[in-house]
């Protein structure tokens, strides 16, 4: 065997992926930094600007086209455009997270050392080429995240919640490694570019394992039916936290899906299976959330039945059915950090929102206007309204199914959207045109707090972003030129 | 390819007849005279105090999980010493070299947050 060649691009290699070893570094620099310095106030502000700096690496990548390590990890494209999108989501989550730990005295350093390990498990997962690599970053995410909801350990509905998503989360990597066992036993490669070739048209034992990974995949995802740690989940964890789990992690799961679609199956083979599971996604997760009254819980719900319209799109199988649920995983990403941002600001319980009901959040709108407008936006960019970037986004995933034939499909996911109008505009409606009953709580004390100028900050610019993602296309087109 | 393990079976179940059949013939055959002597914990063995089903300090777990990891350290060094050599001689030594180490170090950092955050003080 020759080894002589084994580390002879190491330098090139590190170079490419540098907002990995970025990211990666500042968690360990955090990690020392903290034990030496306990809630210091400069370990968030280390976080943000690795994650900056990072994005900022990452920004040239976009029109690179190759493999590093290799052919471990991808290079540029589309994996660069997912990993924009995790270390954009990951800067917006540490800023509303810095005030609001501040307020509920968890501003730990171990927050943002689990951050930055948990994008770093992301832009791995984002980038992957390779099963290995698709596991180690799963882990590297999953792992990280149970600790992050588990963070306020004297709130009992987080500690249930975090012991909930490890449980079922262990579970499922069982199902997903079972799946990587059957694959390389069908294929005998590891490597995604190779399996496609090695599967041939594929034996059962190939399909046996397509079917554990896509279970794993599928609850990574939040999809029906691996969707029940999902509203716990988000109702116990913290809500900045919450915003960044249900975006980037969700990007990043999505992206080594379409990775494995594209580049390891047989191509028109799993298209009936996708529909199937679009469907009931859809259908169960707008039903479902139709009856919430907890905000979180809603949302929750609302960000399963978008992960099934991202399934419609990669349903279609096409290439604009890929770029198409790329765009929609950016703008979900936006209002979805939006939305969460602003329920962040709204928990005078201190308990995490967890008892927080619709009712106690009656004419809020009026008394706190930012918050109230920019909900506005957010919850009419989930609903899918023109012009702003949701119905944008419906277009891009629900356009790919229809010029693929699947037009039953289509008409499902636009009629559940349509349903999901009723719960997101009564958010609004209960903001805006309902007051406040004597004696409701929070009504005055509670409601006497100071958005941060970093939440507001993060707040604008989510609204402006989705406006402006709503009447260009400049994010479309790009997303548009990464699959062939 | 499954035949070749066909002998291992047969030892299997040789194992497990041979044992099972034994245990059995003891309790069987053999005298069955019980006494409080007898009964009592063997040689050095203490009389039990109290439940086991008592509440274990945190520490205990703590330390497990450092020896776990350090446990899993040795478990992937190993593969690494053994083919060490032939890395060396193909004269890629200083980057195998330089990626253990890297391994090793942000082990190190684990533990000395570890040790900075009072993991392993027992008050």
């Amino acid at each position: 065997m020759d080894l002589s060649q084994a580390y002879s691009s190491m330098w090139a290699d590190i170079a490419a992926a540098l907002p990995l070893v970025i990211v990666s570094l500042a968690g360990l620099v955090v990690v020392v930094f903290d034990a030496y310095r306990n809630r210091h106030a400069a370990t968030p502000l280390i976080t943000l600007a690795a994650l900056v700096l990072a994005f900022a690496v990452e920004i040239p990548a976009l029109s690179a086209d190759g493999t590093a390590f290799h052919g471990m990890l991808r290079i540029g494209g589309a994996a660069a455009f997912v990993n924009l999108l995790i270390l954009g989501s990951g800067i917006l989550t540490v800023m509303l997270a810095m005030p609001y730990l501040k307020r509920l005295d968890m501003h730990i350093g171990e927050v943002y050392s689990m951050v930055l390990f948990a994008t770093a498990g992301m832009l791995m997962l984002g980038a992957a080429n390779h099963l290995v690599t698709i596991f180690v970053g799963l882990e590297t995410m999953s792992v990280c995240l149970y600790i992050l909801t588990g963070l306020v350990r004297k709130n009992q509905g987080a500690i249930e919640s975090a012991l909930k998503y490890f449980l079922l989360g262990a579970f499922s990597t069982g199902f997903f490694l079972y799946g990587m066992a059957l694959l390389y036993g069908a294929t005998g490669t590891m490597s995604l570019s190779d399996m496609q070739v090695a599967a041939g048209s594929g034996s059962v034992m190939f399909w046996a394992g397509v079917a554990l990974l896509l279970v794993g995949f599928l609850f990574k995802v939040s999809a029906v039916p691996f969707h029940m740690w999902t509203p716990d989940v988000y109702q116990g964890a913290p809500t900045p936290l919450v915003g960044f789990m249900s975006t980037a992690s969700k990007a990043a799961a999505f992206a080594a899906l379409i990775t494995v679609l594209v580049l390891a199956l047989p191509p028109e083979r799993w298209t009936g299976v996708l529909a199937v599971f679009a469907v009931i996604t859809m259908v169960i997760g707008n039903v479902l959330a139709l009856s919430q009254s907890n905000v979180k819980r809603m949302l929750a719900y609302s960000s399963i039945a978008h992960a099934g319209y991202i399934l419609v799109a990669l349903a279609a199988g096409t290439p604009e059915g890929y770029s198409g649920a790329l765009f929609y995983l950016l703008v979900y990403t936006v209002m979805n950090i939006g939305a969460f941002g602003v329920m962040s600001q709204l928990e005078w319980d201190d308990a995490q929102g967890s008892t927080q009901s619709l009712d106690s959040l009656a004419g809020v709108g009026y008394r706190r206007p930012l918050l109230g407008w920019t909900m506005v936006f957010f919850m009419f960019s989930l609903a899918g309204f023109p012009p702003l970037a949701g119905f944008l986004g419906k277009w891009a995933v629900f356009a790919p199914a229809i010029d693929a034939d699947l037009v039953w499909l289509a008409i499902t996911g636009v009629l559940a959207s349509a349903v999901s109008a009723y719960y997101y505009l009564r958010v609004l409606v209960v903001f805006f045109m309902k007051s406040a009953r004597d004696g409701e709580p929070g009504t005055a004390a509670g409601e006497a707090f100071v958005i941060p100028t970093m939440t507001r900050g993060v707040l604008i610019f989510c609204t402006a972003l989705l406006v402006v993602l709503g009447v260009t296309t400049f994010a479309w087109d790009l997303t548009g030129t990464f699959f062939g | 390819m499954l035949s070749d393990f066909y002998p291992l079976f047969v030892q299997l179940a040789i194992a497990a007849g041979l044992s099972f059949t034994l245990l059995k013939a003891a309790a069987l055959i053999g005298p069955n005279r019980h006494n409080i002597v007898k009964r009592k914990a063997y040689e050095s063995g203490m009389d039990p105090i109290g439940s086991a089903h008592e509440r274990y300090s945190v520490k205990f777990y703590l330390v497990a999980m450092i020896f776990i990891v350090f446990d899993v350290e040795v478990v992937f060094l190993y593969p690494w010493a053994v083919s060490f050599k032939e890395f060396l001689e193909a004269g890629a030594g200083p980057g195998v070299m330089g990626v253990v180490m890297l391994f090793v170090i942000v082990l190190a950092i684990g533990l000395l947050y570890d040790i900075k955050k009072g993991g392993l003080e027992f008050d």
